[in-house]
């Protein structure tokens, strides 16, 4: 892991710079604020543009629970786009643009490019979650009354490792192919895949989808067993594990 | 410094597969610690693949290249601190500033940040970029970013230098800069470029390896090189108005045994002879013989360009 605290810093540098890290903190910024707004006024902004088609049917009166359900939903379809778009250009990007082999024939080592790449995306990742879970918990604390502080933050963790695996495969499809467009491509395909063999229940914890469960229960407080949180908890760690440590295989055997 | 500061092995880099292109053909070469070596192919000769494959970019398919005796291997990165890089086409990142950029390459090459900051300083001054450091490398112009693809080489002092096609993208100017830079880097490091242009071969090296089709068609001391391959060329200008006397001349020069190659120029002819004792005594008498009056006769110097052409087969 040669070069690892130089490049991290690097890579830091350049996400400030080229404004990954103020965008994405943005768009969680946004999730965040607007989650526990739409799940409170949701119900009066379908009244007032429905107004008499609903007739009879009640909505339910929203609770913290519906923040937490809204907050999750949308960190994982944003948040997921957030991780793919962040992972995918990490080395093909860097490959084409002929900057890996400056770095390469430096003596940073290939685990330590790869290394600083993986931390940065994680830590631009991990902020801007808990920019988000922050925020929401805020608005939710003043919309609906304080919520659990420990669960909250079990969900912030969770949501980040379930981002994590997405970032994670499509920094595999980037480090195997060298085309930034086909890592996209390969991170989107397998949110698809993954969601869609998701909704079969028995797969389902094993997958990032199955982490919402155990999430969103930690969140509101209701109970949890540890399997439940632990099965796909580990899954979703292994997957990124095999991920990314195939993107080192591959990456060791590339020429610059 | 004494020894070989770079070995080749029976270097060799096929890409494809066994059935692929080989870009490197079983290179044996030794480059001597303190030489400025020059390394000169035509296009696709295998200059570039070389030079990977010394600093560790390309993993041979066969053989071995080792810097003052460690054998470089790309997964091994610590083989590299002592090696100065230049790439053909400098590509650097566009947000950084050059300066940043330099004391980022110091720290890769184990300088501390202070130690690094201070170098990059420096060097940008020695390249003339000092004015510029500050700005962003995506505005800087392409003779700027070869500037600073020698600044950062130079940053850590390295003791071998590798340089791609160094003057590719600067002008006169930079171009008279770099090679004097070269020139002063001589007594502290061994220098290893690649160029197509061999008038700063001429200029600067001190051994010359000729590469085509993968291969080193030869290699040794300059001056060797030119006594040992270069033809003699004699130089004659006849006077003005005998356009048909001289093609006469021209013709009966063409059919003469030592006589290797006549190329016709503005002002006269060029002679290429095989045989520089004959062409002495018999060279003068053909032309009197063929009635053109000379304003000028020499016998001219041989270039490395006439070496070279010789050499890898493109002679006109």
């Amino acid at each position: 892991m040669a070069g690892l605290r130089v490049l991290l810093r690097k890579e830091l540098l350049e996400s400030w710079r080229t404004y990954r890290l103020p965008v994405v903190a943005g768009l969680f910024l946004f999730v965040g604020l607007s989650s526990p707004l739409l799940a409170k006024y949701l119900p009066e902004i379908l009244k007032a543009a429905g107004g008499d088609q609903f007739g009879t049917i009640s909505i339910p009166t929203p609770t913290a629970a519906d923040a937490v359900d809204q907050l999750w939903k949308n960190l994982a379809q944003f948040g997921a786009f957030a991780a793919i778009i962040l992972a995918m250009g990490a080395v093909a990007g860097e490959k084409d643009r002929g900057t890996a082999a400056f770095i390469l024939s430096k003596t940073a080592s290939r685990g330590g490019f790869l290394g600083a790449k993986v931390v940065a995306i994680a830590t631009v990742l991990a902020l801007s979650t808990s920019l988000a879970v922050v925020v929401a918990w805020v608005y939710t604390a003043i919309l609906f009354g304080p919520p659990s502080i420990a669960g909250w933050v079990a969900m912030g963790l969770l949501a980040w490792v379930g981002l994590g695996a997405w970032a994670a495969i499509t920094f595999l499809g980037s480090t195997v192919t060298g085309s930034t467009a086909a890592a996209a491509g390969i991170g989107f395909m397998a949110l698809l895949v993954l969601s869609i063999v998701g909704a079969i229940p028995s797969v389902a914890p094993y997958t990032p989808g199955g982490l919402a469960g155990p999430a969103i229960a930690l969140a509101t407080g209701a109970s949890v067993d540890v399997g439940d949180v632990i099965v796909p908890l580990a899954s979703t760690m292994s997957l990124i594990a095999i991920a990314l440590g195939a993107a080192a295989w591959s990456f060791r055997r590339q020429e610059m | 410094m004494s020894g070989a500061a770079v070995s080749c092995d029976g270097l060799t880099k096929r890409f494809g597969g066994s059935s692929g292109v080989l870009a490197v053909d079983r290179l044996d070469l030794e480059v001597p610690a303190g030489s400025v070596f020059g390394l000169l192919g035509p296009n696709g000769a295998g200059k570039t693949t070389t030079l990977r494959l010394i600093t560790g970019l390309a993993t041979p398919t066969a053989g071995q290249a080792t810097i003052d005796g460690t054998r470089i291997d790309p997964r091994d990165p610590g083989a590299r601190r002592a090696i100065g890089v230049l790439d053909q086409e400098p590509r650097y990142y566009s947000w950084m500033t050059g300066r940043e950029l330099v004391a980022l390459a110091g720290q890769l090459q184990g300088l501390t940040a202070t130690e690094a900051r201070a170098r990059a300083g420096t060097v940008l001054e020695r390249v003339g970029l000092a004015d510029a450091a500050d700005r962003r490398i995506g505005g800087y112009s392409g003779g700027m970013r070869q500037r600073l693809g020698i600044a950062q080489a130079l940053v850590s002092g390295p003791s071998l230098l590798i340089l791609d096609e160094p003057v590719s993208s600067l002008d006169p100017e930079g171009r008279r800069d770099l090679l004097a830079l070269i020139a002063e880097l001589r007594e502290r490091a061994t220098i290893i470029f690649s160029t197509h242009v061999l008038a700063d071969v001429e200029r600067i090296c001190d051994r010359v390896g000729i590469l085509d089709h993968g291969r080193l068609v030869t290699e040794g001391p300059l001056d060797e090189l030119l006594a040992r391959y270069a033809l003699p060329l004699y130089r004659l200008d006849p006077e003005p108005g005998q356009d048909a006397a001289v093609a006469g001349l021209a013709a009966r020069l063409r059919s003469t045994e030592w006589i290797d190659r006549v190329t016709e120029t503005e002002s006269g002819l060029i002679v290429s002879v095989s045989d520089a004792t004959l062409a002495s005594s018999g060279l003068l008498p053909i032309v009197v013989a063929a009635g053109v009056r000379l304003a000028a006769y020499e016998r001219v110097r041989p270039s490395l360009e006439d070496v070279f052409l010789r050499l890898v087969g493109r002679a006109a």
